[in-house]
């Protein structure tokens, strides 16, 4: 009976694989009317005249909604994270509008909004939309924009600066002027996009008779989104139900609240008393889903002659696009994940954040820590080049000790709380990778082999931590249903994680009931009132948390239910297989099915102190965010004329605290470290000068296939987080982190360009990005 | 204009402008949401159906070609309610999908194609993919999933 920590199978699966499950395009209400939007042409530009006639008379039109016309409505949307409590610190705020009403500051930025009888209606008048723009330069670079002469993107603020935060601890400047080595190097790291395979969508309905609206969104965080709308529509929490049902992806973008459509779709359901959706095409979606990843750091390393870091200093620019909702999260995870694994007595540590007329910039899978890594790691390659150190061993050398957790690393983290390691173990892990990837077979034999018979093979090996499961808190309410069964409600929403599944397993084991027996319910604010999202890997570890804790207090009562029925000490009653008994009397057995009902009299009194039925809340909020490691090691040859890389052996190994199911887990890993492939050697955004994005589809951003990512090899090591019940950490952004750091290494090693002078400090590239590169030496 | 499609051995005949798409034809007039759309341009596979039993992009056709052809969706695979076939049961025992928004078009691709190559080796399964775009698994459960099928 025990799942728990078990590989099985998923609860959500057969719906999904008979086409039964719902998403959010397959709600349809009678009197289903059809949103598009006119977007922006100019990256930035003022808006001289918009004239929307046409398009209200075409026959099928039942509304064109244009700024002017949603009156009080109009306000930018909420700052979702504040800015952190770092002193010094410089934030300006200025968040996303629901429509351009005078400058447009990204491409795709919406102007109008179209509600048509059927979609295809409605994409027509937007074709009869009229605007007339002056148009503005576009700010892009990060550089030019904090130059003397720069356009504003926001014209008030006088500068493109939306943020600075220094943090420092030790004295970095001392250890520099005591260092055997001090290495500097300037690292970039560019655009990409999420590209979850549903894209996003809005469908609401106002229901005058119930006096309630209904919205279906394709959100990570429908309770926040509950809260929000219910604010801005003059409604009580109550009146609204969100609900996030499949999700199709969301890797972090779908945790962006407010998007405008989400704004506007919900307002124009009431207003017209019609049911409204809006889904996004993929066209749109490159322009207004947001994006990640543009960041420059000038960097510098200061060591020992042993290899041992005495500091670290950086300093750099992170693009927030037109609006900077999200706060910083994005750069604090950068400034934060650089120090990785390792004890760095000195870390003086600076970011400014630069509005550009680009797309918003949001946590997309990994959420900055890829930048830290990056340099972290490269930083270490290139010392470790300079002392004459194996990559391994410089990385083992100042690795924080298994005796040291927790370990303060004595700076701010994304959730405001001082970052602190909860626990961890590296060493075993990279003896594992390296092993796993015959690390000393390679480098004695495999490679001078492959290259005297003219072949490109190398090796890259990395590691990396991951903040996980951080605050505030989730809860879970666990009730047993007459029929037996076991009902679960959360308020996170779930984009494939495998909740239905992992969620089930924690309360199967308390309960002793089948997994099958379990039903979870996650992204419907009617089914559990109060919760935070899916973000930041903390599914797991804080709804996960919280559903033990109330699984726990039903199994008492199922208990304390059956005692009462039997007649006899709790200590004495077995509870397995979906019935309780009195332990040797298998055969006189309650199912608790009818527990419940006992719960749950027609006659007699529910005594004070308990409650009817089987059934507990129960919530979970860690102080601060578990610290999950691992190290990645891959072996790639790449094709000396195309320069394509083809992956020949690829290992994780991983650390995230007790696991609650291995195959969901493995899929997690295996996911992560796809979007990292693409991330590293396929995905860029291309603009040109004028904030045009020029690769905004599936056929021109290409992302990764099944030829292109590998069979991947895991194995796991376990140490427990001290920091929740069940001792987990999250895993959803492990497999994609430190994949930039890993493939510039390798390409390094492949196709020997130290021996050129040349190194690799940017990403992602790509076989003709790499082909430029490799003709400078 | 009227027109009349077979799609899982049943006959629809709906009222159509001759620009709706066959995907929105499925999805939306018969109501046969399982086919996803995830592009709109033919590039992510996720709305594969059978026509006339070969892979194809309901995406890129329109509803009224599908006149007189016999189209086959996510729908039609499962031998009974609340069953699933040989190659779903495999996804599920492979764990070959998460968010299972690709899964009905891929469903439909291996479909055919291990009509055509029964017992394929895993290069064969990965090139027969590379049609279909999946963000969520790295594709080697996925694979796993149709040699698991192509063992049964």
């Amino acid at each position: 009976m025990n799942s728990f920590g078990r590989p099985l199978t998923r609860n959500e699966d057969p719906r999904l694989l008979r086409g039964e499950a719902l998403f959010v395009d397959d709600v349809e209400l009678p009197g289903l009317l059809h949103v598009t939007f006119f977007r922006s042409p100019h990256a930035h530009a003022h808006l001289l005249s918009l004239d929307v006639s046409a398009a209200r008379a075409r026959a099928g039109v039942v509304a064109v909604v244009t700024a002017a016309d949603l009156g009080d409505y109009w306000q930018p949307g909420p700052l979702l994270v504040p800015p952190p409590p770092v002193p010094g610190m410089v934030f300006n705020q200025r968040c996303q509008v629901p429509l351009v009403r005078d400058t447009a500051r990204h491409v795709g930025e919406p102007v109008a909004m179209v509600i048509a009888e059927s979609r295809y209606i409605a994409e027509d008048a937007v074709g009869d939309i009229f605007a007339e723009w002056e148009t503005l330069p576009a700010v892009g670079d990060l550089e030019a924009a904090l130059a003397p002469g720069a356009a504003f993107v926001h014209a008030d603020l006088g500068t493109n600066v939306a943020a600075e935060v220094h943090q420092a601890r030790g004295d970095y400047v001392a250890a520099a002027r005591s260092a055997h080595l001090v290495l500097k190097r300037r690292f970039t790291y560019d655009r990409g996009a999420s590209i979850p395979m549903e894209t996003r969508g809005v469908v609401a309905q106002w229901d005058p008779r119930a006096d309630r609206l209904t919205v279906w969104d394709t959100t990570q965080a429908p309770v926040v989104i509950r809260n929000g709308l219910a604010a801005m529509l003059g409604l009580s929490e109550r009146q609204v139900r969100v609900v996030a049902p499949n999700i199709g992806g969301g890797f972090g973008p779908k945790m962006m609240m407010f998007y405008p459509e989400e704004v506007l779709v919900p307002w124009a359901a009431m207003r017209l008393g019609r049911p409204v959706k809006w889904i996004e095409d993929r066209l749109e979606h490159f322009f207004s889903t947001t994006h990640e990843r543009s960041q420059i750091h000038d960097a510098e390393i200061a060591l020992d002659a042993s290899g041992k870091i005495l500091g670290i200093k950086d300093e750099f620019l992170h693009d927030t696009g037109a609006y900077d909702p999200y706060g910083l999260t994005v750069p604090l995870n950068s400034q934060c994940t650089l120090l990785g694994c390792y004890v760095v007595p000195a870390y003086d540590s600076r970011f400014t954040a630069v509005f550009t007329n680009r797309t918003l910039v949001t946590p997309y899978r990994g959420a900055g820590r890829q930048h830290g890594v990056f340099v972290m790691e490269r930083l270490l390659d290139l010392a470790a080049r300079e002392l004459g150190l194996d990559r391994a061993e410089i990385r083992r050398r100042n690795f924080i000790p298994a005796d040291a957790f927790p370990f303060d690393q004595g700076v701010i983290y994304q959730d405001f709380s001082q970052l602190s390691y909860d626990s961890g173990d590296y060493e075993p892990i990279l003896d594992k990778a390296l092993a796993a990837i015959g690390y000393d077979d390679f480098v004695a034999r495999v490679q001078p082999a492959a290259r005297a018979a003219g072949r490109s093979l190398g090796l890259g090996l990395v590691c990396y931590v991951e903040g996980t499961g951080i605050g505030p808190y989730e809860g879970a309410k666990v009730q047993v249903q007459s029929s037996g069964k076991v009902s679960l409600a959360t308020g996170i929403g779930s984009q494939g994680q495998g909740h239905a599944t992992a969620f089930a397993q924690v309360v199967a084991e308390q309960l002793g009931v089948d997994l099958r027996d379990v039903e979870v319910t996650t992204g419907d604010t009617d089914q559990f009132y109060w919760g935070v999202g899916t973000f930041a890997s903390r599914g797991a570890v804080v709804a996960g948390s919280a559903a033990h804790e109330a699984a726990k207090v039903v199994r008492q009562k199922v208990l304390r239910t059956a005692a009462a029925h039997f007649e006899c000490a709790e200590e004495d009653l077995v509870l397995a297989d979906g019935k309780v008994h009195v332990a040797g009397v298998p055969d006189h057995a309650i199912t608790l099915g009818k527990l419940a009902g006992l719960a749950n009299p027609m006659r007699g009194a529910v005594t004070p102190g308990t409650e009817p039925g089987l059934e507990a809340t129960s919530y979970f909020g860690p102080a601060s965010g578990a610290t999950a490691s691992g190290v990645h090691a891959m072996i790639v040859e790449f094709d000396a004329g195309t320069l394509r890389p083809t992956i020949l052996d690829y290992v994780v190994v991983h650390d995230c605290g007790t696991v609650i199911n291995p195959l969901i887990l493995a899929g997690q890993i295996h996911g992560g470290v796809a979007q990292g492939i693409g991330n590293a050697f396929f995905e860029q955004l291309a603009w040109d000068e004028n904030g045009q994005l020029l690769n905004a589809s599936l056929a021109d951003y290409l992302i990764p296939t099944a030829l292109d990512v590998p069979r991947m090899r895991l194995e796991h090591t376990v140490t427990p987080s001290p920091l929740n019940p069940l001792g987990v950490k999250g895993a959803g952004e492990a497999g994609a982190i430190p994949v930039g750091a890993l493939f510039a290494q390798a390409i390094e090693d492949a196709l020997d360009l130290p021996a050129r002078g040349i190194e690799i400090l940017e990403m992602p590239l790509s076989p003709c990005r790499l082909w430029e590169i490799t003709q400078r030496g | 204009m009227k027109v009349t499609i077979r799609v899982n051995g049943v006959e629809h005949t709906r009222e159509v402008e001759p620009r709706l798409l066959l995907s929105d034809f499925l999805r939306h007039e018969i109501g046969l949401t399982g086919t996803h759309v995830g592009c709109e341009h033919g590039v992510c596979g996720a709305c594969t159906i059978l026509w006339d039993g070969a892979p194809a992009r309901s995406c890129l056709a329109f509803a009224v070609q599908a006149e007189g052809h016999e189209i086959r969706t996510v729908e039609g695979l499962a031998p009974a309610p609340g069953k699933l076939n040989p190659l779903q049961q495999a996804f599920q025992d492979a764990h070959g999908l998460q968010c299972g928004y690709c899964t009905p078009g891929i469903l439909m691709t291996m479909t055919a194609f291990l009509e055509d190559n029964p017992k394929p080796d895993e290069a064969q399964v990965r090139e027969a993919l590379s049609g279909n775009l999946c963000r969520c698994t790295g594709y080697q459960h996925i694979v796993d999933a149709v040699l698991l099928a192509s063992q049964a």
